[in-house]
């Protein structure tokens, strides 16, 4: 089988004037999986829509398989066979559920043998197939996103779009359907390119990110690019970089840079000059706290009293006044170790190599 | 009183005897409107569709004619009719005045505003999801209008049981355009209101019967097609 792959040039599109979407250029390998990331109303939905050709663009041009489909409306259906769809909110037919999946493949025109074969297995995959002739509509949400994922499965896409494939499920369900595109992306066989806001699925299913802010791509790259690099203050805001600190670069010697963060000095790894205008971006998850100053090869240590503390799950929150606050992860497990209290005093600790800079544009 | 009793009486005679003038009429009566219900839902399902899924200026006033249209007087449909294809009107050489074909398309264009509209706001009550996601899943248009009007298949069965409803029931436009001719365009409403003026009411009663019971069926056929 031919695997497709999409690719975009300055496409763009505008709902009553006004430019939701604006220059992305995308190019979309074959048999990846490519996880569009950005807040809601950022444009994902948009973007999808326009890949997967149900829009045509204000401005650009999109490419499927090489061949330019951007207005032809033959082409467009050929190209939107060769793919599908799990929209955000997942709709059923008001029929069987076994009618439902086999949608698609009517509307190709397979043979009904074929059909059958195909329904079956993909029920089967989904863990759907004793619901093969309930009414879909009598379904729970979980179970209607199944049948929406196993539905768009069924004509065996060349690319697979899902649009927040688990938003609004419980996490039993989002677990099983998640099982289920992890066994499709194992294949390798489907493209599969789906919007999240959720950036931890973005990274345990995604081998190429994209973020989206703003109608506009601001930064591409695999999981560890986006997660430990972010390119800009608006990216690692969204990927969870707690701390972004600005400072100036005061000092250097070879590539470790001494950051002026008003008035305490922070030590990295950095290509810019002396003077630099920069944000230092640290993930909270990469400092440590002590009680007693760290004597390890770690270059920053910054003493401070706890200021707050709050529980997110199995993790603490800490925010460490060190003169400019830092934010900092622990387990709920060492926050009990070291018996973490406000007002406690501490020592925040990590690498240079922890902190990214990124220069700062205004 | 006794007059109506016996007329009643009487009445039902005819129709437990299927007396065969009563079965011609009835039979008759069923043929056109049927025809002019089917051949109307032939038209006005498209188009509906049509007039749904396009976008166009003017789109709201034409719902809104269309809708003004629902309570037309039979009448005036009649005397539309009438000039139509009378000897003097544009479309009198067809000399169709006075034949049951004349019949059906007078009810087709009484009962056309009823179904499109009908049509057009049964499609409105389709989820918008549901037309985006047949095409995700690869519907051509045609392929996409056929989900959306399967989706909307209970209401535009009431939209279609309404028009057969309101076509078999009128009288002012199968009188006018049908001339109530014995044995040939003679049907219910227009045989009740002659055998009633006549004074024949037996006819006229066991005639209204069998229309009640039709309306009747329509109901329950209608009402067991909401309650899905």
């Amino acid at each position: 089988m031919t695997m497709a792959s999409i690719k975009t040039v300055n496409i763009g599109q505008k709902y009553a004037g006004q430019y939701i979407l604006k220059n992305v250029n995308l190019n979309i390998k074959r048999g990846e999986v490519f996880a569009v990331i950005g807040p809601t109303g950022a444009g994902k939905t948009t973007l999808l829509r326009l890949l997967d050709l149900l829009e045509v663009p204000a401005s650009g041009s999109i490419y499927f398989d090489s061949v330019d489909v951007t207005n032809n409306k033959s082409l467009r259906l050929q190209a939107r066979r060769r793919m599908s769809f799990v929209l955000q909110k997942p709709t059923v037919f008001n029929m069987s559920v076994y009618d439902n999946i086999a949608c698609g493949l009517k509307w190709r025109r397979e043979k009904e043998a074929i059909i059958h074969q195909r329904v079956s297995q993909v029920l089967e995959l989904a863990g759907m197939a004793e619901y093969s002739s309930r009414n879909a509509r009598t379904l729970s949400g979980g179970e209607t996103q199944r049948v929406a994922i196993a539905r768009a499965l069924a004509v065996e896409p060349e690319v697979l779009f899902l649009d927040e494939p688990t938003a609004n499920l419980d996490p039993i369900s989002t677990s099983k359907i998640e099982e289920v595109l992890a066994h499709i992306i194992s294949d390798q066989k489907t493209t599969v390119v789906m919007a999240t806001h959720n950036m931890s699925q973005g990274q345990r299913l995604a081998s190429r990110i994209g973020v989206i802010m703003n109608g506009e791509i601001l930064q591409i790259g695999t999981p560890s690019d986006i997660f430990s690099t972010p390119q800009n203050k608006e990216v690692a805001e969204f990927v969870g970089v707690d701390n972004i600190l600005r400072g100036v670069i005061v000092n250097r010697d070879n590539e470790l840079v001494s950051i002026d963060i008003g008035g305490n000095l922070i030590q990295a790894i950095s290509d810019y000059s002396l003077g630099e205008e920069v944000h230092a971006l640290i993930r909270p998850e990469d400092i440590t706290l002590a009680l007693h100053k760290d004597t390890s090869s770690a270059r920053n240590t910054f003493a401070g009293r706890i200021a707050r503390l709050f529980s997110v799950g199995v993790l603490v929150r800490v925010e460490v006044d060190c003169g400019f606050p830092l934010f900092v992860v622990v387990t709920k497990r060492s926050a009990e170790d070291l018996s973490l209290t406000v007002n406690k005093r501490v020592y925040a600790t990590f690498k240079a190599t922890a902190v990214h800079i990124i220069k700062r544009w205004n | 009183m006794s007059e109506i009793w016996q007329g009643l009486v009487k009445a039902l005679e005819l129709i437990i005897t299927l007396d065969p003038e009563v079965m011609e009429i009835a039979a008759r009566s069923l043929a056109i409107s049927v025809t002019a219900t089917l051949l109307a839902s032939v038209i006005c399902l498209p188009l509906g569709s049509l007039i749904h899924f396009k976008r166009f200026t003017g789109k709201r006033t034409l719902i809104n004619l269309i809708q003004t249209f629902y309570s037309i007087p039979t009448v005036v449909v009649g005397l539309f009719v009438f000039l139509l294809f009378s000897r003097a009107g544009p479309l009198g050489g067809l000399n169709l005045l006075f034949t049951p074909t004349v019949m059906v398309i007078g009810q087709m264009i009484l009962i056309t505003p009823v179904l499109l509209g009908l049509t057009i706001s049964a499609l409105s009550g389709v989820d918008k999801a549901i037309p985006e996601t047949a095409r995700s899943l690869g519907a051509s248009d045609f392929q996409t209008v056929a989900v959306v009007l399967k989706e909307a298949r209970f209401a535009v069965m009431a939209a279609i049981l309404l028009a057969f409803g309101r076509a078999i029931s009128e009288v002012g436009l199968a009188l006018m355009v049908g001339g109530n001719i014995r044995g040939f365009t003679r049907v219910f409403t227009t045989a009740i209101s002659l055998e009633t003026s006549k004074g024949d009411i037996e006819l006229a009663i066991a005639l209204g019967i069998i229309l009640i019971l039709i309306a009747l069926i329509i109901n329950l056929v209608l009402n067991r097609i909401q309650q899905r």
